[in-house]
Protein backbone atom coordinates (compact mmCIF):
# COMPACT_ATOMS: atom_id res chain seq x y z
CA UNK A 1 0.00 0.00 0.00
CA UNK A 2 2.77 2.41 0.89
CA UNK A 3 4.66 2.21 -2.42
CA UNK A 4 1.62 3.67 -4.17
CA UNK A 5 2.20 7.19 -2.94
CA UNK A 6 1.47 9.53 -5.83
CA UNK A 7 2.55 7.62 -8.93
CA UNK A 8 2.84 10.22 -11.69
CA UNK A 9 3.56 8.83 -15.15
CA UNK A 10 6.57 10.50 -16.77
CA UNK A 11 4.55 12.35 -19.43
CA UNK A 12 2.75 14.43 -16.79
CA UNK A 13 4.08 17.42 -14.87
CA UNK A 14 2.23 16.53 -11.68
CA UNK A 15 -0.60 14.47 -10.20
CA UNK A 16 -3.15 17.24 -10.85
CA UNK A 17 -2.38 17.26 -14.58
CA UNK A 18 -2.56 13.46 -14.66
CA UNK A 19 -5.97 13.52 -12.97
CA UNK A 20 -7.23 16.18 -15.37
CA UNK A 21 -6.07 14.15 -18.39
CA UNK A 22 -7.84 11.01 -17.16
CA UNK A 23 -11.03 12.98 -16.54
CA UNK A 24 -10.90 14.71 -19.95
CA UNK A 25 -10.26 11.39 -21.72
CA UNK A 26 -13.33 9.79 -20.15
CA UNK A 27 -15.53 12.81 -20.96
CA UNK A 28 -14.42 12.69 -24.62
CA UNK A 29 -15.25 8.97 -24.71
CA UNK A 30 -18.66 9.72 -23.19
CA UNK A 31 -19.25 12.38 -25.87
CA UNK A 32 -18.74 9.64 -28.50
CA UNK A 33 -21.15 7.47 -26.52
CA UNK A 34 -23.75 10.27 -26.70
CA UNK A 35 -23.47 10.08 -30.48
CA UNK A 36 -23.60 6.27 -30.42
CA UNK A 37 -26.87 6.18 -28.47
CA UNK A 38 -27.97 9.38 -30.23
CA UNK A 39 -28.41 7.55 -33.54
CA UNK A 40 -30.96 5.22 -31.97
CA UNK A 41 -32.69 8.06 -30.12
CA UNK A 42 -32.95 9.95 -33.42
CA UNK A 43 -34.34 6.90 -35.22
CA UNK A 44 -36.91 6.47 -32.45
CA UNK A 45 -37.92 10.15 -32.64
CA UNK A 46 -38.28 10.05 -36.43
CA UNK A 47 -40.31 6.84 -36.57
CA UNK A 48 -42.49 7.90 -33.66
CA UNK A 49 -43.29 11.04 -35.65
CA UNK A 50 -44.11 8.97 -38.75
CA UNK A 51 -46.17 6.28 -36.93
CA UNK A 52 -47.62 7.87 -33.76
CA UNK A 53 -50.47 5.36 -33.36
CA UNK A 54 -48.35 2.22 -33.86
CA UNK A 55 -45.68 3.44 -31.45
CA UNK A 56 -48.29 4.41 -28.82
CA UNK A 57 -50.04 1.05 -29.06
CA UNK A 58 -46.76 -0.89 -28.89
CA UNK A 59 -45.59 1.17 -25.90
CA UNK A 60 -48.62 -0.01 -23.88
CA UNK A 61 -47.27 -3.59 -23.97
CA UNK A 62 -44.44 -2.46 -21.65
CA UNK A 63 -44.69 -2.76 -17.86
CA UNK A 64 -44.49 0.77 -16.42
CA UNK A 65 -44.15 -0.57 -12.86
CA UNK A 66 -41.09 -2.71 -13.68
CA UNK A 67 -39.61 0.17 -15.70
CA UNK A 68 -40.13 2.58 -12.80
CA UNK A 69 -38.71 0.19 -10.19
CA UNK A 70 -35.68 -0.41 -12.41
CA UNK A 71 -35.14 3.35 -12.70
CA UNK A 72 -35.03 3.68 -8.91
CA UNK A 73 -32.64 0.70 -8.71
CA UNK A 74 -30.28 2.28 -11.25
CA UNK A 75 -30.44 5.70 -9.55
CA UNK A 76 -29.61 3.89 -6.29
CA UNK A 77 -26.56 2.35 -7.97
CA UNK A 78 -25.48 5.84 -9.05
CA UNK A 79 -25.73 6.96 -5.41
CA UNK A 80 -23.55 4.07 -4.22
CA UNK A 81 -21.09 4.77 -7.06
CA UNK A 82 -20.70 8.42 -6.15
CA UNK A 83 -20.32 7.42 -2.48
CA UNK A 84 -17.55 4.99 -3.52
CA UNK A 85 -15.77 7.87 -5.31
CA UNK A 86 -16.28 9.97 -2.19
CA UNK A 87 -14.78 7.17 -0.07
CA UNK A 88 -11.75 7.07 -2.37
CA UNK A 89 -11.36 10.85 -2.18
CA UNK A 90 -11.35 11.00 1.62
CA UNK A 91 -9.44 7.73 2.05
CA UNK A 92 -12.35 5.85 3.65
CA UNK A 93 -11.42 2.32 2.63
CA UNK A 94 -14.51 0.51 3.93
CA UNK A 95 -16.87 3.03 2.32
CA UNK A 96 -15.05 2.58 -1.00
CA UNK A 97 -15.20 -1.23 -0.91
CA UNK A 98 -18.77 -1.57 0.38
CA UNK A 99 -20.17 1.00 -2.05
CA UNK A 100 -18.41 -0.58 -5.05
CA UNK A 101 -19.91 -3.93 -4.01
CA UNK A 102 -23.38 -2.39 -3.65
CA UNK A 103 -23.03 -0.75 -7.07
CA UNK A 104 -22.33 -4.15 -8.66
CA UNK A 105 -25.25 -5.66 -6.75
CA UNK A 106 -27.74 -2.96 -7.81
CA UNK A 107 -26.50 -3.13 -11.40
CA UNK A 108 -27.14 -6.89 -11.35
CA UNK A 109 -30.63 -6.37 -9.90
CA UNK A 110 -31.38 -4.01 -12.79
CA UNK A 111 -30.24 -6.64 -15.31
CA UNK A 112 -32.35 -9.28 -13.52
CA UNK A 113 -35.51 -7.16 -13.76
CA UNK A 114 -34.65 -6.38 -17.40
CA UNK A 115 -34.35 -10.13 -18.07
CA UNK A 116 -37.81 -10.68 -16.54
CA UNK A 117 -39.24 -7.99 -18.83
CA UNK A 118 -37.56 -9.47 -21.91
CA UNK A 119 -38.93 -12.92 -20.97
CA UNK A 120 -42.45 -11.44 -20.81
CA UNK A 121 -41.95 -9.88 -24.26
CA UNK A 122 -40.88 -13.27 -25.61
CA UNK A 123 -43.92 -14.98 -24.06
CA UNK A 124 -46.21 -12.27 -25.44
CA UNK A 125 -44.75 -12.74 -28.93
CA UNK A 126 -43.24 -9.25 -29.17
CA UNK A 127 -39.74 -10.11 -30.38
CA UNK A 128 -39.21 -8.89 -33.98
CA UNK A 129 -37.82 -11.45 -36.38
CA UNK A 130 -37.94 -14.36 -33.94
CA UNK A 131 -41.40 -14.43 -32.43
CA UNK A 132 -43.65 -11.55 -33.37
CA UNK A 133 -47.36 -12.41 -33.24
CA UNK A 134 -49.11 -9.02 -33.37
CA UNK A 135 -51.39 -8.61 -36.38
CA UNK A 136 -53.58 -5.79 -37.52
CA UNK A 137 -53.21 -2.43 -39.20
CA UNK A 138 -50.41 -1.24 -36.87
CA UNK A 139 -48.37 -4.44 -36.80
CA UNK A 140 -45.55 -3.01 -38.95
CA UNK A 141 -44.88 0.13 -36.87
CA UNK A 142 -45.35 -1.91 -33.68
CA UNK A 143 -42.65 -4.32 -34.81
CA UNK A 144 -40.44 -1.31 -35.56
CA UNK A 145 -41.04 -0.03 -32.01
CA UNK A 146 -39.97 -3.35 -30.51
CA UNK A 147 -36.95 -3.53 -32.80
CA UNK A 148 -35.82 -0.18 -31.39
CA UNK A 149 -36.86 -1.26 -27.87
CA UNK A 150 -34.63 -4.33 -27.97
CA UNK A 151 -31.78 -2.48 -29.68
CA UNK A 152 -31.79 0.37 -27.16
CA UNK A 153 -32.40 -1.63 -23.97
CA UNK A 154 -30.04 -4.35 -25.23
CA UNK A 155 -27.14 -2.00 -25.93
CA UNK A 156 -27.86 -0.24 -22.63
CA UNK A 157 -27.77 -3.59 -20.79
CA UNK A 158 -24.48 -4.43 -22.54
CA UNK A 159 -23.04 -1.16 -21.23
CA UNK A 160 -24.21 -2.14 -17.77
CA UNK A 161 -22.59 -5.60 -18.02
CA UNK A 162 -19.31 -3.91 -19.02
CA UNK A 163 -19.77 -1.43 -16.17
CA UNK A 164 -20.29 -4.21 -13.60
CA UNK A 165 -17.12 -5.98 -14.82
CA UNK A 166 -15.08 -2.76 -14.66
CA UNK A 167 -16.38 -1.96 -11.15
CA UNK A 168 -15.41 -5.54 -10.19
CA UNK A 169 -11.83 -4.92 -11.33
CA UNK A 170 -11.75 -1.60 -9.48
CA UNK A 171 -13.08 -3.38 -6.37
CA UNK A 172 -10.29 -5.98 -6.57
CA UNK A 173 -7.63 -3.28 -6.97
CA UNK A 174 -9.14 -1.20 -4.16
CA UNK A 175 -9.13 -4.32 -1.97
CA UNK A 176 -5.36 -4.60 -2.52
CA UNK A 177 -4.95 -0.96 -1.54
CA UNK A 178 -4.11 0.52 -4.93
CA UNK A 179 -6.03 3.75 -4.36
CA UNK A 180 -5.28 6.68 -2.09
CA UNK A 181 -6.82 10.13 -1.73
CA UNK A 182 -3.88 11.36 -3.88
CA UNK A 183 -4.27 8.75 -6.63
CA UNK A 184 -7.62 7.13 -7.44
CA UNK A 185 -8.22 8.27 -11.03
CA UNK A 186 -9.61 4.85 -12.15
CA UNK A 187 -12.33 5.10 -9.48
CA UNK A 188 -13.25 8.62 -10.65
CA UNK A 189 -13.50 7.78 -14.36
CA UNK A 190 -15.37 4.52 -13.70
CA UNK A 191 -17.88 6.63 -11.78
CA UNK A 192 -18.27 8.95 -14.78
CA UNK A 193 -19.01 5.97 -17.06
CA UNK A 194 -21.50 4.48 -14.60
CA UNK A 195 -23.43 7.73 -14.27
CA UNK A 196 -23.54 8.10 -18.05
CA UNK A 197 -25.20 4.68 -18.37
CA UNK A 198 -27.67 5.85 -15.71
CA UNK A 199 -28.46 8.97 -17.78
CA UNK A 200 -29.17 6.89 -20.90
CA UNK A 201 -31.79 4.97 -18.93
CA UNK A 202 -33.23 8.23 -17.54
CA UNK A 203 -34.18 9.06 -21.16
CA UNK A 204 -35.19 5.52 -22.16
CA UNK A 205 -37.84 5.36 -19.41
CA UNK A 206 -40.03 8.24 -20.69
CA UNK A 207 -39.42 7.53 -24.39
CA UNK A 208 -40.20 3.81 -24.33
CA UNK A 209 -42.56 3.42 -21.37
CA UNK A 210 -44.32 6.69 -20.58
CA UNK A 211 -45.12 9.05 -23.46
CA UNK A 212 -47.20 6.56 -25.46
CA UNK A 213 -49.68 5.68 -22.74
CA UNK A 214 -52.45 7.95 -24.02
CA UNK A 215 -53.37 9.48 -27.35
CA UNK A 216 -53.97 7.84 -30.72
CA UNK B 1 -16.75 19.04 4.69
CA UNK B 2 -16.61 15.30 4.04
CA UNK B 3 -19.92 14.86 5.80
CA UNK B 4 -21.76 17.56 3.88
CA UNK B 5 -20.65 15.83 0.65
CA UNK B 6 -22.47 12.64 1.60
CA UNK B 7 -25.54 14.61 2.65
CA UNK B 8 -25.59 16.42 -0.71
CA UNK B 9 -25.37 13.13 -2.65
CA UNK B 10 -28.26 11.65 -0.64
CA UNK B 11 -30.32 14.81 -1.26
CA UNK B 12 -29.68 14.56 -5.03
CA UNK B 13 -30.65 10.86 -4.89
CA UNK B 14 -33.89 11.76 -3.09
CA UNK B 15 -34.66 14.41 -5.74
CA UNK B 16 -34.03 11.87 -8.54
CA UNK B 17 -36.34 9.29 -6.95
CA UNK B 18 -39.00 11.98 -6.38
CA UNK B 19 -38.81 13.08 -10.05
CA UNK B 20 -39.06 9.42 -11.15
CA UNK B 21 -42.24 8.98 -9.09
CA UNK B 22 -43.63 12.22 -10.56
CA UNK B 23 -42.93 11.28 -14.18
CA UNK B 24 -44.36 7.76 -13.75
CA UNK B 25 -47.39 9.16 -11.88
CA UNK B 26 -48.04 11.85 -14.50
CA UNK B 27 -47.97 9.21 -17.26
CA UNK B 28 -51.29 7.87 -15.91
CA UNK B 29 -52.91 11.25 -16.68
CA UNK B 30 -53.83 12.11 -20.26
CA UNK B 31 -52.13 15.45 -20.97
CA UNK B 32 -52.37 15.18 -24.74
CA UNK B 33 -49.28 16.44 -26.58
CA UNK B 34 -48.06 18.02 -23.33
CA UNK B 35 -47.18 14.57 -21.95
CA UNK B 36 -44.04 14.44 -24.13
CA UNK B 37 -42.99 17.93 -23.00
CA UNK B 38 -43.50 17.09 -19.31
CA UNK B 39 -41.75 13.69 -19.53
CA UNK B 40 -38.72 15.08 -21.38
CA UNK B 41 -38.46 18.16 -19.13
CA UNK B 42 -38.33 15.87 -16.09
CA UNK B 43 -35.80 13.60 -17.84
CA UNK B 44 -33.54 16.58 -18.69
CA UNK B 45 -33.79 17.84 -15.11
CA UNK B 46 -32.77 14.40 -13.79
CA UNK B 47 -29.90 14.14 -16.28
CA UNK B 48 -28.70 17.60 -15.27
CA UNK B 49 -28.75 16.63 -11.58
CA UNK B 50 -26.66 13.52 -12.35
CA UNK B 51 -24.18 15.41 -14.55
CA UNK B 52 -23.70 18.39 -12.22
CA UNK B 53 -23.57 16.58 -8.86
CA UNK B 54 -22.80 12.86 -9.37
CA UNK B 55 -20.38 13.48 -12.27
CA UNK B 56 -18.96 16.50 -10.44
CA UNK B 57 -19.30 18.85 -13.41
CA UNK B 58 -19.71 21.80 -11.03
CA UNK B 59 -16.14 21.32 -9.81
CA UNK B 60 -14.72 20.50 -13.26
CA UNK B 61 -12.61 22.74 -15.49
CA UNK B 62 -14.04 24.76 -18.35
CA UNK B 63 -12.56 22.29 -20.82
CA UNK B 64 -14.76 19.50 -19.40
CA UNK B 65 -17.80 21.77 -19.70
CA UNK B 66 -16.97 22.30 -23.39
CA UNK B 67 -16.70 18.54 -24.03
CA UNK B 68 -19.89 17.72 -22.11
CA UNK B 69 -21.78 20.56 -23.77
CA UNK B 70 -20.34 19.62 -27.16
CA UNK B 71 -21.66 16.08 -26.90
CA UNK B 72 -25.19 17.27 -26.34
CA UNK B 73 -24.88 20.10 -28.87
CA UNK B 74 -23.94 17.65 -31.64
CA UNK B 75 -26.76 15.34 -30.55
CA UNK B 76 -29.11 18.32 -30.89
CA UNK B 77 -27.80 18.92 -34.45
CA UNK B 78 -28.34 15.24 -35.30
CA UNK B 79 -31.94 15.25 -34.07
CA UNK B 80 -32.86 18.76 -35.31
CA UNK B 81 -31.60 18.29 -38.87
CA UNK B 82 -33.05 14.77 -39.17
CA UNK B 83 -36.44 15.89 -37.88
CA UNK B 84 -36.44 19.03 -40.06
CA UNK B 85 -36.38 16.59 -43.00
CA UNK B 86 -38.82 14.01 -41.64
CA UNK B 87 -41.36 16.55 -40.35
CA UNK B 88 -41.55 18.67 -43.49
CA UNK B 89 -41.77 15.99 -46.19
CA UNK B 90 -45.52 16.41 -46.49
CA UNK B 91 -45.34 20.18 -47.01
CA UNK B 92 -44.85 20.11 -50.75
CA UNK B 93 -47.17 18.31 -53.17
CA UNK B 94 -44.37 16.13 -54.52
CA UNK B 95 -44.75 12.37 -54.49
CA UNK B 96 -42.10 10.82 -52.28
CA UNK B 97 -40.08 7.65 -52.83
Amino acid sequence: MAEHAVAVAHQFDDAEQQRGAAELGMWIFLATEVMFFGGMFTAFTAYRWLYPAGFAHASRHLDVLLGGVNTVVLIGSSLTMVLAVHGARVGHRRMLLVCLGLTMLLGSVFLGIKAIEWTHKWEDGLVPGLRFTLTGADAGPEELFFLLYFAMTGVHALHLVIGICVVGVILALAWRGHYTPEYHNPVEVTGLYWHFVDIVWIFLLPMLYLIGRHGP
Amino acid sequence: MAHSGVRLYVAVFAALVFLTLVTVGVSYVDLGPLSVVVALTIAFTKALLVVVFFMHLRESSGLIWVVAGGGFFWLAILIALTMSDVMTRGWLPVSGP
